[in-house]
């Protein structure tokens, strides 16, 4: 096997928060979700791979300006012993710092096979308008 | 000048931002080359006693995109994971999430029953119940004294 291949066979990692950003409480292990970002004129949406949370398992917070993703994860039934592991179990978390533009009344959250859809509307008046010249 | 610069407590938070940018920028590259090599979910297999348990973290997949097979003790997984793209004029503030086709064999610790497996999606976690084959069920033997 070529070092190549050897890459591409690799499975995806989780990233695990680095415990000198916040020192948990909890004796929790919380990992960092992937997202996608995309802006367009009406808002924000934020996709974030939550696998193994459940809706109500899920915490969106805003204060202050930041987002706050919070996600908690079941953990596994005391009688199965592992076997073979190739991921951890834990919470997720992530912050996000939101620019004034967002109305923060009309966020909406949507869970959907582990992937969660945030909807962030920009405020009215700072939506992009045309204006018509008249001759 | 130069103990001004080191004075400002903000320095090091710019430091940092600039080494978050560094970062992303360079995960951003190697997402580049991840797109082409796609996704390999992650498994985890426990065992109860009576069957196999195996777990894969497949967020955003529709359970119509996985396929599943089973010969003796090899547990077959493969499908795919689309990630609509944006829509043309949006911009992307954040690409981390990765699509694109796997296909996984995982060898098991004993022989299964190929015909009572059962697999289930929940929330971008899919479980898959490999009950143990007759002959490699756990038996326990009595030791009888004379």
């Amino acid at each position: 096997m070529t070092e190549k291949e050897k890459k591409e066979l690799e499975v995806s990692k989780k990233k695990e928060i680095e415990l000198s950003v916040g020192e948990p409480t909890r004796d929790d292990v919380m990992y960092v979700p992937d997202v996608d970002i995309v802006e367009n004129d009406e808002g924000i949406v934020l996709y974030a791979d939550l696998p193994g949370v459940k809706p109500e398992g899920l915490d969106v917070d805003v204060r202050e300006g930041v987002l706050k993703l919070t996600a908690k994860v079941d953990p596994v039934v005391e009688k199965h012993r592992l076997v073979y592991g190739e991921y951890g179990i834990g919470g997720y978390q992530r912050s996000f710092t939101l620019g004034e533009r967002i109305d923060v009344e009309k966020i909406n959250a949507k869970m959907n096979n582990g992937v969660l859809t945030l909807t962030l509307p920009k405020v009215e008046m700072h939506k992009p308008r045309k204006i018509n010249i008249q001759s | 000048m130069l103990t001004r610069w080191f004075g400002d407590e903000n320095v090091w938070n710019r430091f940092n931002r600039m080494q978050n940018d560094m970062d992303r920028l360079w995960s951003t590259f190697g997402s580049l080359s991840q797109a082409q090599r796609g996704v390999f979910p992650p498994i985890n297999i426990y065992d109860d006693g009576e069957s196999f348990i195996a777990r894969a973290e497949l967020p955003g997949i529709d359970p119509v995109d996985i396929e599943l097979s089973v010969t003796g003790n090899t547990l077959t997984i493969q499908g795919k994971r689309e990630i609509q793209p944006a829509d043309e004029g949006c911009c992307y503030h954040r690409r981390e999430r990765r699509g694109g086709q796997f296909r996984r064999a995982v060898t098991l610790p004993a022989d299964v029953d190929g015909s009572k497996v059962n697999a289930v999606c929940t929330n971008g976690i899919l479980e898959i119940l490999l009950p143990r084959s007759e002959q490699s069920k756990l038996r326990k033997i009595k030791v009888q004294s004379k």
